[in-house]
Parts: C-alpha cells; sequence; structure tokens
C-alpha cells in the first residue's frame, strides 16, 4: 500500500496559491485592536490584530509604514487594509496591511452605552444600594498608581485636611490590559481584610481607551459588592466612567476624593467650639430666664410688703369689731328706749302716781283696805299719802 | 471610640444643643444635658488630636499583604 503524502512545503504552496485565488482575500478591510507590536529596525512592522476572541498576524512593509499619519501601539483600535496570504516558511497566514486607520472610538463608545445599560438596568447604579461615606474615616484607602501626580495630590490635600490622617496605598495598574481585573482584585483584598474606612479608586486624566478599565464589568461589579464606600475619582470631570456611576459617590478629580474622603479636621475642631458655645449660651438664658422668675416673684407685694396683708386683714377686722360695737350699740340705745318707754308707762300706771293726785291709799297690816266693811272700830290703819305714812285709828 | 461613635457622638452634639435651645428643659435638666454635651465634646475633640500620621504603601509579598512607609517621589 502506497501513500500519495505531500511534503510540508507542497502544502503550504498549495495553500498559499489558494489563497491568492481568493479575491475576498485579495483586498479585505479588517477591524480589531494592535496587540504585541514591534517596530522592526528594518522599518517593517510587527503586530497581531485581536478582538474578544481570535488573533491574526499582520505584517506592514516599510514603504507603506513610512505612509502612516500615525504611530500605532499596543491596544489600539484600527482598521487596516490589505491582501490575506500564507508565509509559507512557518505556515502561517497573516495580513499583508497596505493601509492602516484609527478605528475611532466608535466601538469603545457602543461597550459603554451598551453595559452602562446592562448595569443600570441590574440595578448596579441604585441610589440605595449607595453606603454613606463616614464622616470621620481614620484609614483611607487609595487604589491608583504609585507612581504620578493622583497620589501625591491625593496625599497633599488629605495631610493639609486632616494632618493626622492614615492613608494606604494599594497600588494599581491604571490602563492596558489586566488593569481592570487587577482594580477588581485589590477592591477585594481591601474589603477581605478591611484595610480601609473609605477607598479612592482614581487615574489622571486620559484618553477613552486609557480610562477604558474603569468601564469594564469586572470593576463596575468589584464596586458594587465593596462592602466598603468607595469614591471614584477618573479622569477630569468631564469623563464620566461605569465606576462613576457605580461607586458611592463620584469626585470630579482625586483632590476632590480627597476633600469628599478626609473630614478638615480644623472644621470639626470649631464645629465642636461652636457647640460648647451654644450650650453655654442656653444654659446662660436658663439661668437668666430662672433669675428673672426669681426677681419677679421677689418683687411681688408677698415678698416686697409682707405686712401689707396683715395690714389688710386687721383693717377688715377692724371693721368686723365697729360693726359688733355698732350693732350692740344700737341694741343697747333700742333697749334703753324701750325701757323708758315702759318705766314711763310703769310710772304713771303707778299708784303712787294717783295718790299725787290727792288720793290716799288704807292700809292694815301691809294689807291694802279697799272696803269699808273690812274694818271695825279701834282698827289701826296706815294711810299712806304721796309724801309718806300717817297712822290712824277707826273711830 | 470608634469612627461610628465620633459620628455618632457629632449627632448627639447636634441633638443636644438642639434640645437646650429649646428651652422645654427645666434647670436641672438643662444642666445635665450641658455636661453631657460638654463630655461629648471633649471626647470628640480628643479623636481628633490623638490620630496618627501614616503614608503606607500596601506590598503584596507571597501572598500577604504588608505595609511599608510610602514616601511620594
Amino acid at each position: 500500500m502506497e501513500y500519495n503524502a505531500v511534503t510540508v512545503t507542497q502544502l503550504n504552496k498549495y495553500l498559499k496559491d489558494r489563497f491568492d485565488e481568493d479575491e475576498n482575500l485579495n483586498a479585505i478591510l479588517v477591524k480589531g485592536e494592535i496587540s504585541n507590536f514591534k517596530n522592526h529596525y528594518t522599518g517593517h512592522l510587527y503586530f497581531t490584530l485581536k478582538d474578544e476572541n481570535s488573533l491574526v498576524k499582520c505584517i506592514m512593509f516599510k514603504s507603506y509604514a513610512e505612509r502612516l499619519a500615525f504611530k500605532p501601539k499596543d491596544g489600539m483600535k484600527v482598521m487596516v487594509f490589505g491582501s490575506v496570504s500564507v508565509f509559507e516558511r512557518d505556515g502561517v497566514y497573516q495580513i499583508y496591511v497596505k493601509s492602516m486607520l484609527e478605528d475611532g472610538m466608535g466601538d469603545l463608545h457602543e461597550q459603554f452605552e451598551k453595559l452602562k445599560s446592562k448595569l443600570e438596568e441590574e440595578g448596579l447604579f441604585d441610589e440605595n444600594h449607595k453606603k454613606p461615606i463616614p464622616l470621620y474615616p481614620k484609614v483611607i484607602g487609595v487604589l491608583t498608581s504609585q507612581t504620578g501626580a493622583v497620589i501625591r495630590d491625593i496625599i497633599n490635600v488629605s495631610t493639609r485636611r486632616n494632618p493626622n490622617i492614615h492613608i494606604r496605598l494599594l497600588p494599581v495598574p491604571v490602563q492596558g490590559p489586566g488593569a481592570a481585573e487587577q482594580i477588581a482584585a485589590k477592591i477585594k483584598i481591601m474589603n477581605e481584610k478591611k484595610l480601609a474606612d473609605v477607598i479612592i479608586i482614581g487615574r489622571g486624566g486620559g484618553s477613552l481607551e486609557d480610562l477604558w478599565p474603569f468601564n469594564e464589568e469586572i470593576v463596575a461589579r468589584a464596586i458594587y459588592s465593596s462592602k466598603l464606600p468607595i469614591i471614584s475619582a477618573v479622569g477630569h470631570e468631564t469623563d464620566f466612567t461605569i465606576a462613576d456611576f457605580v461607586a458611592d459617590l463620584r469626585a470630579p478629580t482625586p483632590s476632590a476624593a480627597a476633600e469628599l474622603a478626609v473630614p478638615d479636621t480644623y472644621e470639626l475642631k470649631q464645629k465642636i467650639i461652636n457647640y460648647k458655645n451654644r450650650y453655654r449660651v442656653s444654659l446662660k438664658k436658663r439661668i437668666e430666664l430662672m433669675k428673672l422668675r426669681y426677681e419677679k416673684c421677689m418683687k411681688s407685694r408677698a415678698f416686697t410688703d409682707p405686712m401689707r396683708k396683715i395690714r389688710d386683714t386687721n383693717i377688715i377686722l377692724d371693721s368686723y369689731v365697729q360693726k359688733m360695737e355698732n350693732k350692740i350699740k344700737s341694741i343697747q340705745k333700742d333697749s334703753k328706749t324701750k325701757f323708758v318707754e315702759l318705766v314711763t308707762k310703769l310710772d304713771t300706771m303707778s299708784p303712787l302716781k294717783t295718790l299725787t293726785r290727792g288720793y290716799s291709799i288704807v292700809e292694815k297690816d301691809d294689807k291694802i283696805i279697799k272696803k269699808s266693811e273690812q274694818l271695825k272700830e279701834n282698827d289701826e290703819i296706815n294711810i299712806r299719802f304721796s309724801d309718806g305714812k300717817r297712822k290712824a285709828k277707826i273711830c | 471610640m470608634s469612627k461610628d461613635n465620633f459620628e455618632d457622638s457629632m449627632k448627639k452634639l447636634e441633638e443636644i444643643a438642639e434640645e437646650l435651645e429649646n428651652g422645654e428643659l427645666n434647670l436641672d435638666e438643662s444642666v445635665s444635658k450641658f455636661e453631657e454635651g460638654m463630655k461629648i465634646a471633649k471626647q470628640c475633640n480628643n479623636i481628633l488630636e490623638t490620630a496618627e500620621k501614616r503614608i503606607s504603601i500596601l506590598l503584596e509579598k507571597d501572598g500577604k499583604i504588608e505595609e511599608e512607609d510610602f514616601n511620594v517621589e
């Protein structure tokens, strides 16, 4: 039995021919992200073009490369025009790039909007999930690059506001491949070990591509899951990232983040002094009010003229006594008048009165003799005159 | 006193100020609120003054986090 084997060279030659015959492969426009970029000393450019799932090798010869209007680099989104062919020696196919254009931001913007609405729908931006920033955090955790202006600004602003602040920097790459994963992992570490009271994640300004790690889902989810409150401070004031939407608080710049995270101890001390003053004023007022009431009390008659009541009572008492006196007097007077009346009446009715008119009363043994027959001869009698008695003998 | 307590204490200071200013407390209550407020104010001030400055960097070494002083270049 005989095998009809072809050589490797034959295979590659065959494939190259098939590729070259294909019209589609002869003039093709491909978009993707540059990686593994090498600017060879010969002037040829070697790189791979990739998207989420695949990559393809590219070569751009010096004669074409010289005409490029920009400097390609890793991570850059581009469109390349050229032909696809097989490099027979290595048995690989690659794009022979004749021209290359920056692919603009169209794709990134689209991804941004897509992720944004997806996460928004899931509730990752909900206000009621946002954690309050503590009023007086002791430890500020900072996730950013260990070099550059961001950490310096944060340290400057923080220490100016609170000279005793404790800042913990957990360095992370803030751009390029793998940055998002690192940022997410570091947020988790901060949480697991409770390394801070509040976390600032941030980086300085840059292109949309530079800021991209902060637009990635893994970072958004790490922020959302964080138990420690997170302040985002990515790029400039006008830059908004997904991280900003998920974070508990968004600061326009890293300096502003430090201001939001670190309370001004001078202000806090002033606030405390202010409270103490308010207490003093209130208590003073309270005491003055009591004093006023006391003084008002002391000004009342009961205290200023305590005898007055007694005098008043005395006056009333006196008037009662007077009334009683008057009453008694009038009763007395009435009685006297009545007495005189009676006496006068008695006087007129008195037998003695009759005597003054010339009548006499005959008495015998102290008994009044009203009839002559009561007497017999030789009886001794008394005759009562108005001015006295005389004895007489009946004959 | 922890940071939470600091925040609570600041809230308490405000409450006491309002209660005192309300004028509804009698003199004894006012005096004890005043004393309580002054005590908390002192505690808060102590917290602000006793914290210690430190700028540090956390480095991962063999899966462990180590804290070292950090100097900005």
